[in-house]
């Protein structure tokens, strides 16, 4: 049976320090079939790809290629091996055009003059064609489209020859449109007699594409199955351990509050002048939490900046509260009571190397509570940061200790226990479970529904539409920097909002 | 040297598992962030010990020579004097450009804001000669703050408003600087009774700091130690001393909490000048009482040593200025040996080399690959 | 035309040091490693020259020499950038107080003695009658004819070769490079040793064919203006010929000035390099605002591969 299996891995274990990564698990594909490996976030299963692809070594265990034992130490080696993996940020140099970033790692033809690049180009493009992955081949990567970089990965796993393709997570950052072009991307891989392992969480996705599917949960391989033998409910009793319960879409239905946030024909530049919010309008009233939608890209940034006064607007209107905001201001937004959790937390929210007290202060240490004639009330603000620190559960050594030290999940908790802290009347909150568990993303949810339940009001932006649905009172798509739809939470389903979020349709917002 | 073990060498961390059980292999150990407090020892001994072989490759014993350069620094009342004179400026300099690197702004032209300091003060000097004492001393140091500071802003507006790296600019500010320097001593400024010594007249008594006893230390000591002391001061307990730590640490999150990045770098920059103006000042009317060719030895290049090996911490400035006001000093003691002052230059750079070798290498650990 | 000659022979002279000095820049920082000690490592050429020369009176044997230290301290530096992954700033910084000091150190007895001869002359008697041409390009010294080739060699090696195509990409995204098989620590060592070679010829350069006496920093803050020019060459060998050549100008036109018997002080006219090289910066940054500078992108950021355990 085991000469069936063109890849296997046997017994892998994989430790960071203490924790363990990868608990036994044993894995095999089949030449020619697309196999799904399915888990939550922090299943283990992007551990287990990068350790077929080179990144990581397993700490015992073994794998086989086509029945021979052997080691990968690097992605070099594993190229060698036939193994080609599309990374979920992908690993593209920005400058060299998209033929440049292909022929990377070739050592052949010291000479590239004119002549040679054409060639490439030609060989490039059919290959792109055979797969029906269209892209401009000389044009440098930063011109490219997301969607368009990652056919260039694939295309650049293709080229180097590689049997196994490892996905993962392809589809976190296509429209489902582009999705569906990538399944039959995969399929014609599939047809060539290539073997397609992707990585993902999407139950929908695995029934629509996968062969065969494996489930993970926590480090461990529960179970490999047949698609014919199994259905949506069944893999997800395996990923999560119980049943979903049913959204809890039951909700207290209040009179609306008073419209808070009211902006009106905003248009936005990002860098090098690209317009990233163009003519946007729309409210927030007290007491909502407004789900933002959208493919990465499409201004989710830029407005999460402007709001909180870190962009300029070039045209439009910001009112909030009652007033006008007349400048883009960091310092009136914070007064104004606006509160803004970052979409990277260590990057722009925390000061990795101050401790939990400076980095509480970050927001507040203007206010006559922590600061008077320009001096810090050292004494109190010790205080205060220890009873917020107990309040919000954070697990920290000391108030001392770098906060860069923390856990993501206690570094999230701090700085939302600085943003809720403040009472803000509105929390611009963007990706905030990004990267955590299950536990403490249900920890972050909770903290947002109580904010909404003292009347604040929340702007969610995130690319997890399940989290979306599940909290928000009304849902924005954004395309463009446009907003594409306004829908209800009753109206609310994943397709709709897919095809939205596609650009597949517009709304007739304009008429409003 | 086998292709492998050279790429162990330069950190390709390639080798492990196949080559045998027995391989280790270098990286970066999280949880040690700071380096223990002797490796700044170490670091001097080495280089110290590089610099020996320059000396000894001049046909001197090294022991001999670092034996008399301590003698000359520290052996003799007039030595220790000698060198905490020289301390004072680095120290001032040192400072100054100690606030610049908290919010990583590299100020690299002390050199010039000191030498900006000292024309403006000689200039009240020359422009307001009869003022007595109480007018012309503060009025000297108003003048080293102002130039000391507009040099500095002339570095910060091209970083803040044009994208400018701020090394280039303050380091081509120096060189204006010191042709300016040499511009007045050498023409307009020189002493007419001077014998064509590219200097100023000498300073009458209301011109020059007090000095402490009958020494040559002067009052610019304390106005050094008064500084050190405000500035640690405000780094721990103000807000703005916050505003700098945050904008240190992470810029980005201080540029989130509402913290105007452009007008820190514009004010940090002119404070990061003025105190090497007031060095400045306090060096041609506290030591020199004039003017002239060459006033600095480099002191503003050295307060970049003393700044890095403090590690920006005040007290740890305030040892390294004496530490380095002592390398200058007995520089210039082992002249008498027939070698070049500038072994005290050449020491400086070896120490911060091994310096920062070594804060780096004492984050390393061995790992067995397995 | 007569001043125009006069100009173009003078920016050549002055602007081949610094010429040699910004392409070695580019080589280290196309590489992703910042390179702030030229102003040390050219000191440290131009005494190397200096000693070799007066002691073997071999032109040859000087380059020789210059290289070998060239690299040495190339190889320090990357030993700290790469290896110890220091900040490449401060490390820079330490280079050019070590070379100023070291230099000053071991060039105490040659300082003040001109050196006898010269580099040899290139003559291309063909070019001589014609008009300019013949004038600017006739008698040049092999160092510049040198300095001409290495733009070009540069230049179609950086964009035109599979080395070049590595280059660039370890400068851009030391992570993908390493990814797709590219050495990319060992090729920042080599890029840097190799750089810093460029940069001591530089320091040989100034001191055999511009300024034939050593005088402790005689380089005048030549090393920190070449690190303004890779900036206004955009990290491309092709610009950096042009505006070493412009700063060539800026070098001498002071002087030509005092010439025609201006009454300005000549301290005042040594300034113009210095506040030129800030002003063009400043004129860069305000026309670039909106643009990316050219730099590479992990330009001092060291590279660390994700530990493999």
């Amino acid at each position: 049976m085991a000469e069936t299996y063109s890849l296997e891995m046997k017994r892998i274990v994989k430790r960071f320090g203490s924790v363990l990564a990868s608990d036994h698990v044993d894995f095999a594909c089949k030449p020619g079939e697309i196999h799904a490996l399915l888990g939550e976030n922090g299943a283990g299963k992007s551990t287990i790809m990068c350790m077929l692809s080179g990144v990581y070594r397993p700490t015992s265990g073994e794998i086989y290629i086509h029945g021979q034992k052997v080691r990968i130490r690097s992605p070099k080696e594993a190229a060698r091996l036939g193994i080609g993996m599309v990374f979920q940020n992908f690993r593209l140099v920005q400058t060299l055009t998209a033929a440049e970033n292909i022929v990377l790692g070739e050592k052949s033809a010291f000479w590239r003059g004119p002549n040679w690049m054409r060639r490439k180009q030609e060989e490039i493009a059919a290959i792109a064609e055979r797969f029906g992955l269209a892209f401009p081949v000389d044009r440098p990567i930063w011109q490219l489209s997301v969607g368009e970089q990652q056919r260039v990965e694939i295309v650049k796993t293709l080229y180097r020859g590689a049997e196994f393709i490892i996905l993962d997570e392809p589809t976190s950052v296509l429209t489902p449109g582009e999705a569906e072009q990538l399944f039959a991307t995969l399929a014609q891989m599939k047809a060539e007699g290539k073997t397609v392992i992707l990585t993902t969480h999407k139950l929908k996705e695995v029934m629509a594409v996968a062969d065969r599917i494996s489930v993970m949960r926590k480090g461990r391989m529960m179970q490999t199955i047949d698609r014919a033998d199994t259905n949506e409910k069944a893999l997800a009793r395996l990923m999560v351990g119980k049943d979903i319960a049913p959204v809890a879409r039951q909700r207290d239905r209040r009179p609306r509050g008073d419209v808070l946030l009211d902006v009106r024909h905003l248009d936005v530049y990002a860098e090098h002048g690209r317009k990233a919010l163009d003519d946007l309008s729309f409210q927030v009233r007290a007491g909502e939490i407004v789900g933002v939608a959208g493919v990465a890209g499409n201004g989710q940034k830029e407005l999460a900046e402007v709001l909180s006064g870190l962009l300029p607007w070039k045209k439009g209107s910001i009112v909030f509260n009652g007033k006008e905001f007349k400048t883009a201001s960091v310092r009136a937004a914070i007064e104004a009571g606006i509160s803004h959790v970052p979409e990277n937390r260590m990057k722009s929210g925390l000061a990795g190397s101050l401790g939990a007290v400076d980095n509480l202060l970050a927001k507040t240490y203007r206010s006559p509570e922590r600061s008077k004639y320009g001096f810090l009330l050292t004494g109190s603000n010790r205080r205060w940061s220890q009873q917020l620190v107990e309040r919000f559960d954070v697990k920290t050594p000391s108030l001392d200790t770098p906060v860069g030290q923390l856990s993501g999940g206690n570094q999230q908790k701090l700085l939302l226990a600085r943003e809720i802290d403040r009472q803000p009347l509105l929390m611009v909150a963007v990706h905030p479970t990004q990267g955590l568990d299950v536990g403490a993303a249900e920890g972050v949810h909770r903290l947002l529904n109580e904010l909404r339940g003292a009347s604040k009001s929340v702007l969610l932006i995130s690319e997890d539409l399940d989290e979306i649905m599940q909290l928000s009172d009304r849902i924005l798509v954004l395309y463009n920097g446009r907003i594409a739809a306004e829908i209800g939470r009753e109206e609310a389903d994943r397709e709709t909002i897919g095809m939205y979020m596609a650009g597949l349709q517009r709304a007739k917002e304009e008429a409003v | 040297m086998s292709e492998r073990s050279a790429a162990a060498l330069i950190g390709e961390q390639e080798t492990p598992a196949a080559k045998g059980r027995f391989s280790f292999r270098l990286e970066i150990d999280p949880a040690r962030k700071e380096s223990p407090w002797w490796m700044t020892i170490v670091s001097v001994v080495l280089a110290l010990l590089l610099c020996a072989v320059f000396i000894a490759a001049n046909g001197k014993n090294p022991v001999e020579v670092y034996g008399k350069m301590l003698r000359g620094a520290f052996g003799s009342e007039f030595g220790i004097t000698e060198t905490l004179v020289k301390a004072i400026p680095l120290l001032l300099c040192g400072l100054g450009v100690s606030i610049a690197y908290r919010i990583s702004v590299w100020n690299i032209g002390a050199e010039g804001q000191f030498v900006a300091g000292a024309i403006a003060a000689t200039a009240v000097t020359i422009y307001f000669p009869g003022l007595p004492f109480y007018a012309s001393i503060p009025l000297m140091i108003v003048f080293a703050i102002a130039a000391g500071g507009i040099w500095g802003a002339l570095t910060a507006i091209p970083k803040t408003y044009f994208q400018v790296n701020e090394l280039i600019t303050s380091l081509m500010l120096n060189y204006v600087a010191l042709l300016a320097l040499d511009y007045v001593v050498f023409d307009p400024w020189r002493d007419p009774k001077g014998f064509n010594f590219p200097g100023t007249p000498m300073f009458t008594e209301a011109q020059t700091l007090p000095v402490l006893g009958d020494t040559r230390l002067h009052f610019g000591l304390v106005i050094a130690l008064a500084a050190v002391a405000l500035y640690a001061f405000m780094i721990r307990y103000t807000r703005w001393g916050y505003e700098l730590r945050l904008i240190g640490a992470n810029p980005e999150a201080a540029n989130h909490a509402g913290i105007n990045l452009k007008r820190n770098i514009l004010i940090v920059m002119i404070v990061s000048g003025a105190l090497a103006g007031i060095a400045g000042m306090s060096e041609v009317s506290g030591v020199a009482h004039r003017l002239m060719y060459g006033i600095s030895p480099g002191y503003g290049y050295t307060a970049i040593i003393v700044a890095w090996i403090a590690k920006l911490h005040p007290l740890g400035l305030v040892a390294a200025s004496v530490l380095f006001g002592g390398l200058i000093v007995g520089g210039y003691s082992v002249q008498t040996l027939g070698l070049p002052s500038s072994i005290s230059t050449m020491l400086q750079g070896a120490i911060l080399f091994f310096l920062i070798a070594g804060n780096m290498a004492a984050k390393f650990r061995l790992r067995r690959n397995g | 035309m007569e001043w125009f000659i006069q100009l173009a022979v003078a920016a050549i002279a002055s602007g081949t040091p610094l010429l040699f000095a910004t392409l070695g820049g580019i080589l280290n920082e196309r590489s992703g490693i910042i390179q702030l000690g030229a102003e040390g490592i050219m000191l440290m050429g131009a005494v190397t020259a200096c000693m070799t020369y007066l002691h073997t009176g071999s032109f040859i044997a000087s380059l020789l020499a210059v290289a070998g230290v060239g690299a040495a301290l190339g190889l320090l530096h990357a030993f700290m950038c790469v290896t110890l992954r220091t900040n490449q700033v401060v490390s820079g910084l330490a280079m050019t107080l070590f070379g100023s000091g070291l230099s000053a150190y071991l060039g105490k007895s040659v300082a003040g003695t001109p050196i006898p001869g010269s580099v040899p002359k290139l003559d291309l008697p063909f070019l001589e009658p014609l008009p300019v041409i013949g004038d600017i390009f006739a008698r040049l010294d092999v160092l510049t004819w040198f300095s001409f080739a290495l733009v070009i060699v540069l230049h179609l090696l950086i964009h035109r070769t599979s080395w070049g195509l590595h280059l660039r990409a370890i400068g851009d995204n030391p992570a993908t490079a390493d990814v797709m098989g590219i050495r990319v620590q060992l090729l920042k060592y080599g890029y840097t040793v190799a750089g810093s070679m460029l940069i001591g010829l530089a320091g040989a350069d100034l001191l055999l064919a511009y300024s034939p006496t050593w005088i402790e920093g005689m380089t005048a803050g030549r090393g920190w203006i070449a690190v303004a020019l890779i900036i206004f060459a955009r990290w491309n060998p092709l610009r950096a010929l042009f505006c070493a050549y412009f700063f060539g100008v800026m070098d001498t036109i002071g002087f030509k000035i005092q010439l025609i018997g201006s009454s300005i002080p000549s301290y005042f006219l040594k300034m113009i390099p210095y506040v030129v090289t800030i002003l063009v910066l400043m004129y860069l940054g305000w026309r670039n605002r909106n643009k990316p500078t050219g730099a590479p992108e992990a330009l001092g950021i060291p590279y660390i591969r994700e530990q493999r355990f």
